[in-house]
């Protein structure tokens, strides 16, 4: 494990020099380029603002900006944005790059590695773009956001952890790969995003608990939308699987590196 | 310690009934696979600083898995690696380039997945540039890159640094004849310097004239392995072997007689004649001889083809064809039949020891059925008695003629 980290420290001029490539090479012959990353979602928030803020705006509690779904939706969505990201990518990362892996020697951990560090910065400018949005939509800032740091931080941790022990199980049952954007559609409408939670029936509530992305989006939400500290309970019990499942990922990731060149 | 010591190493690609029995041996549990499937075996060498090794096998032979191996992308099943120092594999060259960057920013990107640091990419920049000698379009992008102009750039970073063990992988060929040339004289300059290299080609001569020692692979195991010429010999054996097929290698004079096939038709007599008509061990540069090889025909055969041609001391063929290409085949040989051929030539050779190589076949090429194939028989001597001074290995009259202005 420790190893695993130095050959990364030793390889850090090639993971910055693949995050700035990737970057490059989105702007290369496109006008707009690396913009459309910060489109998309934006987009998303824009369809989904249109056709629901009648339906929901009602219901959005403790707030009377008039556009405080969408503010809401943008929150959820920086989230989810930034886990759903990097999962995916992590889950064909290693058959797209299986040319490299196989042709190449070079240290594995250094492919996750470019995959946070260009998701992470794809999810700032997402970020700053929508401060720009609050701004335009009258809504209060505060050092409150400053949370945000730590929260980037579990988000990526958990994705990884998700997405590595996916993504290396794809390699040898591609079936994975096919499933998990279903799973995955699932599981975006099981969390309080577009919706606020409490339109879910009382008696069904608590079942959001078992939803780690729940405490997540919740504090992102807290903190973007009500300006208010998240609640540390249930995002330490995300913090705490998150951990796990990377831990985990990581012992995967050693295991079946060596195998993976085989199949690949 | 060796610079590359290879210890029984094996590799299976293993196989499971279903994947999740393969799962759950990551966390220990002793499941068995279902299928265990080795592409080498028990392979075993050493390989010290300096030397040049090639490796040649027939394709699915496993020089590629074994080269995998040693360049540490792939892991051993069995048996253990260890290297002193770093190893650059001119193998695939090009991975990696992203078509949108430019040369230069592809050239950072792929040393940095060698594994070199920004001051150390910065100090070679320079000199990968000048090497690939593509001008201007080292800052446009790879996209509008000849592929020749591609292979410039991706030789010349896999290249920039000279490593302890260098991998050169069948095509010795990149870029167009000039650059052919420098990439050689690159690696040619390397191993002066002490750079071991590990060649793998199917090209009999380039193993000849580059390696020291050559290993030879077949099914996955080490069958041979040893002086070039020799290993080089037995493995074209080794591709005209058919079932029932021996193989006999005898020393001869300090060079290595190899006979091999099924025997269906024999040499039994093969004599040079030099211009004389006698018996000749020396010949002189230039001179028309006669070769004489007496068939015996073991075992009545639809049709014959007798090949033969001279190889310099090194193995490489100077001249030779086949009946075949003459048209003149014999067809319905009969059992206890002997036939005597008589080769006529004129010995425009350079100067020094040569082999006869000869062969009986079926057919055009040695591929179908193989019936006697001898690889350095009859060494004769060319010697210059008569001749002005020449340099080369053939000799042709030049006629200079000098005039003033």
């Amino acid at each position: 494990m420790f190893g695993m980290f130095r050959s990364l420290w030793q390889y850090r001029h090639f993971v910055l020099s693949s995050i700035r490539n990737e970057l490059v090479s989105r702007f290369a012959r496109s006008k707009l380029g690396g913009l459309w990353m910060i489109i998309n979602p934006l987009s998303q928030v824009l369809i989904y603002a249109l056709i629901l803020s009648n339906i929901l705006s009602a219901k959005l509690p403790g707030i009377d900006n008039k556009y405080a779904y969408a503010i809401y939706l943008m929150a959820g969505l920086l989230a989810w944005n930034l886990f759903s990201e990097i999962i995916s990518r992590c889950l064909t990362l290693f058959i797209e790059q299986g040319n490299l892996i196989k042709k190449m020697s070079f240290p594995r951990i250094t492919l996750p590695a470019i995959v946070i560090g260009s998701c992470g910065l794809n999810n700032i400018l997402l970020f700053i773009s929508m401060l720009g949005i609050f701004a335009l939509l009258g809504h209060q800032f505060s050092l409150t956001m400053l949370w945000l740091i730590p929260l980037t931080f579990i988000v990526i941790i958990l994705a990884l952890g998700i997405g590595l022990i996916l993504g290396i199980m794809n390699v040898f049952l591609r079936d994975i790969g096919q499933a998990f954007p279903i799973i995955f559609q699932i599981w975006f409408w099981f969390t309080p995003i577009v919706y606020p939670e409490n339109i879910i029936p009382e008696s069904y509530r608590h079942w959001l608990v078992l939803n780690p992305m729940y405490a997540i989006t919740n504090a992102y939400h807290q903190v973007l939308v009500y300006n208010k500290a998240p609640n540390m309970d249930s995002l330490i019990n995300t913090a705490a699987i998150a951990v796990v499942l990377a831990l985990l990922s990581l012992f995967l990731f050693r295991r079946a590196s060596a195998e993976m060149v085989d199949v690949l | 310690m060796s610079l590359l010591s290879v210890q029984n190493v094996g590799k299976a690609f293993r196989t499971y009934s279903a994947e999740w029995k393969r799962f759950a041996r990551w966390f220990g549990l002793p499941l068995k696979p279902s299928e265990e499937h080795w592409v080498l075996r028990h392979i075993s060498f050493e390989i010290n600083s300096g030397e040049a090794i090639g490796f040649i096998g027939q394709n699915g032979a496993g020089k590629s898995t074994l080269l995998k191996i040693i360049t540490d992308t792939m892991r051993p099943s069995e048996g253990k690696i260890q290297v002193k120092g770093r190893i650059a594999a001119i193998l695939e060259l090009g991975m990696g380039f992203n078509p949108e960057l430019t040369g230069r920013q592809n050239v950072f990107h792929a040393a940095g997945l060698m594994g070199f640091s920004a001051d150390q990419i910065q100090q070679a920049m320079q000199g990968i540039e000048e090497f690939a000698e593509i001008g201007e379009y080292f800052d446009t992008p790879v996209r509008t890159y000849s592929s020749g102009m591609q292979m410039r750039v991706a030789f010349a970073v896999a290249t920039a640094y000279r490593p302890d063990i260098l991998i050169v992988d069948e095509a010795l060929s990149v870029g167009d004849a000039y650059f052919q040339h420098k990439s050689f004289d690159r690696i040619m300059q390397f191993r002066r310097e002490g750079t071991t290299l590990l060649i793998v080609s199917h090209d009999t001569n380039v193993i000849k004239k580059l390696c020291d020692r050559a290993i030879l692979l077949n099914n996955g195991v080490v069958i041979k392995e040893g002086v070039p010429e020799q290993v080089m010999d037995y493995y074209n054996v080794l591709i005209a072997q058919k079932e029932n097929a021996t193989i006999i290698q005898n020393s001869n004079g300090g060079r290595t007689e190899t006979i091999a096939g099924t025997g269906e038709a024999v040499f039994s007599n093969i004599v040079l004649y030099n211009s004389e008509g006698k018996r000749a061990k020396l010949i002189k540069v230039g001179e028309p001889v006669e070769l004489h090889f007496t068939v015996t025909v073991m075992k009545s055969i639809d049709s014959l083809v007798l090949g033969c041609g001279i190889t310099d001391r090194l193995g490489q063929m100077m001249f030779g064809t086949n009946t075949w290409h003459t048209g003149q085949i014999l067809k319905n040989a009969k059992e206890g039949d002997v036939y005597i051929y008589k080769v006529a030539f004129v010995a425009n050779l350079g100067i020094g020891s040569y082999a006869v190589h000869c062969s009986l076949v079926e057919n055009h090429t040695h591929m179908y059925k193989n019936f006697e194939w001898r690889d350095g028989t009859l060494i004769f001597e060319v010697v210059n008695v008569d001749k002005e001074f020449f340099v080369g290995c053939m000799w042709n009259k030049m006629h200079f003629e000098i005039e003033k202005k």
